[in-house]
């Protein structure tokens, strides 16, 4: 009967009930929106620069990663290979070498990524054949290159034309060479699609003089979120004096910092959102309690006891906010679900301007099922803390004051 | 025996500058099975007593025994207790549950008594029936009538089985036909049941009904008088 006692107590005043349940719907609505705009973009972020770029995990010679030089670069073993393939989890090893060159073509020069890659083993692990725009993907004995599209443009190649790199090799040696586009790619990350150059592996070992070394080898997983574990796993087997295994996070601190302070923003922001939607909640609380304070007077006048009238004022509070989680969930999740689908992609001087900051001029959406149960435990929490107010209330009463006040 | 006893009751208000003294030295026995009413001209601190006596308030000096419990130095948590077993309230605005139905409301207290759900629904019907509003079993109390409302709230009163039924004004707002219904009724519960029964009231009807009327007047009891 408590139950029901609290449940016909929300629809006393069915108009009020009604604005509360709104307010909170709307708000669990807006929140989860905001939530999974941002987890969304924070996903495509770490999978464009991880999943498409780095690699979850990569292995180098350890003290690479402080002096990303040529000359930190180690030798390809089969053991080494063997060793890292066979943990579980490691899909594919892939290797690469990694550097630096100058780009040049008729009058236009410009400092690039070059990446010496195994072709097919690249495309496991980056999917990087079906950014091709134009052109032909690379063989591992071609001896031309793949060019993103931003720094095509910016240099004015087109496929066939022939590109001139010139950096420094390994120990010293002056890397040169002189390379046809064979194909033009196109990435989403700015930085990323206005500096990349991939050359077969073999030919880039001739280019930077490292014989048979490698500056990486970035490893496709099953599951993203197995990357510690593998990580820790490739630690037992292989030499960390001689290597250094990373994961995402230990490659991209900066983007994981970033995340991390855009995330603090964002919750700030939604707990903004919740506190002005906190005041009209216990705009309710307050009047349901001083509206009712006779009846409480009645009550402990008769023989019911504090603690089940804390519990019925507890439970047609707890009521109303899962009405509104529920309710502001079923609302936001196919909407959510839709653009979770079908990402939302700015275009024309929209495009450019978020560009211009570095990142993707897209909308994604996430669907952890987080963002939905934290907005729950949000709303949750705050009824909880507001429903002190008439607990406290209830605590004090007096059932002849309480009476004779109304 | 007595089982109601006021000793040296006196309740002194403070809010205002100057101290009100509601009661001055209440002395009172009710026996079990009395049929009381407690009168006096508005003011004169009938509420007050009543109150007291049903341990919803504290006495500023004296104690009241219950049943050979003292309720004056009673922990809050113990007397609410007390209350729900031995103490039945009528109070002058029926103060009935509104999202309660009628038998709802009768067995709540039987709910708050962890009795049964088959005892609580036979009890409940037992004494809407004796009420005359069985028919009303399923209806909310802003569907009755108040004379219909303060039978509900009778019934209410009696449904834990209490010791004592204290009655603060129970047909200040009722039609006569409603008022001599009620008190037929409460009367024969009074027999029946055994309820003693404690009125606070200033309506002839009522007094006419008591077999014992005690007068307060200014705080204090000018006359005790049994019929």
């Amino acid at each position: 009967m408590y139950f029901t006692l609290a449940w016909r107590n929300i629809w006393r005043n069915k108009r009020r009930s009604y604005i509360t349940i709104a307010s909170i719907t709307f708000a669990v609505m807006l929140a989860c929106a905001m939530r999974s705009v941002q987890l969304g973009s924070y996903e495509r972020m770490i999978e464009t620069a991880a999943r498409f770029f780095t690699g979850y995990i990569q292995i180098h010679k350890n003290g690479y990663w402080e002096d990303k030089t040529i000359d930190n670069s180690f030798s390809y073993t089969e053991d080494l290979i063997e060793k890292v393939a066979s943990v579980e989890g490691v899909i594919e090893v892939v290797p690469r070498i990694e550097s630096f060159a100058l780009a040049s073509f008729e009058q236009k020069t410009k400092g690039t990524m070059v990446l010496g890659i195994d072709p097919e083993k690249e495309h496991k692990l980056t999917e990087v054949k079906d950014k091709l725009v134009e052109g032909e993907y690379l063989k591992s004995d071609d001896q031309s290159i793949m060019i993103a599209k931003g720094l095509a443009d910016y240099l004015r190649v087109g496929i066939g034309d022939s590109v001139v790199l010139i950096g420094q090799g390994y120990h010293g040696t002056n890397a040169v060479g002189i390379y046809p586009v064979s194909g033009i790619m196109k990435f989403p990350v700015p930085e990323q699609n206005n500096s990349t150059i991939y050359l077969p592996l073999k030919e880039a070992q001739w280019l930077y003089a490292t014989g048979d070394q490698l500056s990486s080898l970035s490893l496709v997983i099953d599951k993203a979120n197995h990357v510690d574990r593998i990580v820790a796993d490739i630690g037992k087997d292989v030499d960390l004096e001689a290597y250094e295994v990373m994961g995402w996070k230990d490659l991209m601190p900066e983007l994981v910092q970033g995340i991390e302070i855009d995330n603090i923003s964002s919750k700030v922001m939604i707990w903004i959102l919740y506190i002005v939607i906190g005041f009209g909640m216990f705009g309710t609380f307050l009047m349901m309690t001083a509206e009712r304070m006779y009846e409480f007077g009645v009550l402990l006048s008769i023989g019911m006891k504090r603690i089940k009238m804390q519990f019925v004022i507890f439970l047609e509070m707890a009521l109303m906010a899962s009405i509104g989680v529920v309710a502001g969930v079923m609302i936001s999740l196919p909407f959510i679900l839709y653009y979770h689908f079908h990402p939302i992609y700015f275009g024309g001087e929209m495009q450019a301007a978020i560009e211009d900051f570095g990142v993707e001029a897209a909308y994604y959406f996430s669907v952890q099922p987080s963002l939905f149960y934290n907005q729950a435990w949000a709303i949750f929490l705050m009824a909880g803390i507001l429903s002190l107010y008439p607990l406290i209330v209830i605590h004090k009463l007096k059932p002849v004051k309480a009476m004779r006040e109304n | 025996m007595s089982i109601i006893k006021a000793t040296d009751i006196t309740k002194t208000y403070n809010a205002t500058a100057v101290p009100v003294h509601a009661l001055n030295g209440i002395n009172l026995e009710i026996e079990k099975g009395e049929f009381t009413a407690i009168v006096g001209p508005s003011g004169c601190g009938k509420t007050t007593l009543l109150n007291i006596l049903g341990g919803l308030d504290h006495p500023t000096t004296g104690e009241v025994t219950l049943a050979g419990t003292n309720i004056t130095t009673m922990q809050d948590g113990k007397l609410i207790d007390f209350r729900l077993k031995n103490i039945g309230f009528v109070f002058q605005a029926y103060n009935l549950i509104p999202v309660l139905t009628t038998q709802e409301n009768v067995e709540f207290i039987m709910l708050l008594q962890k009795r049964p759900k088959q005892e609580r629904d036979a009890r409940a019907l037992e004494l809407l029936t004796q009420m005359g509003i069985a028919d009303k079993a399923g209806q909310r109390p802003s569907q009755l009538s108040g004379g219909q409302q303060q039978r509900v709230a009778v019934a209410r009163a009696l449904a834990s089985k209490p010791q004592f039924i204290l009655a603060d004004e129970p047909t200040a707002n009722l039609d006569s036909h409603s008022t001599s219904s009620l008190l037929d009724i409460m009367a024969k519960m009074n027999k029946e049941e055994g309820a003693t029964f404690v009125f606070s009231t200033h309506d002839q009807r009522v007094i006419d009904k008591a077999r014992r009327m005690i007068t307060l007047e200014d705080g204090q009891i000018i006359s005790d008088e049994k019929r």
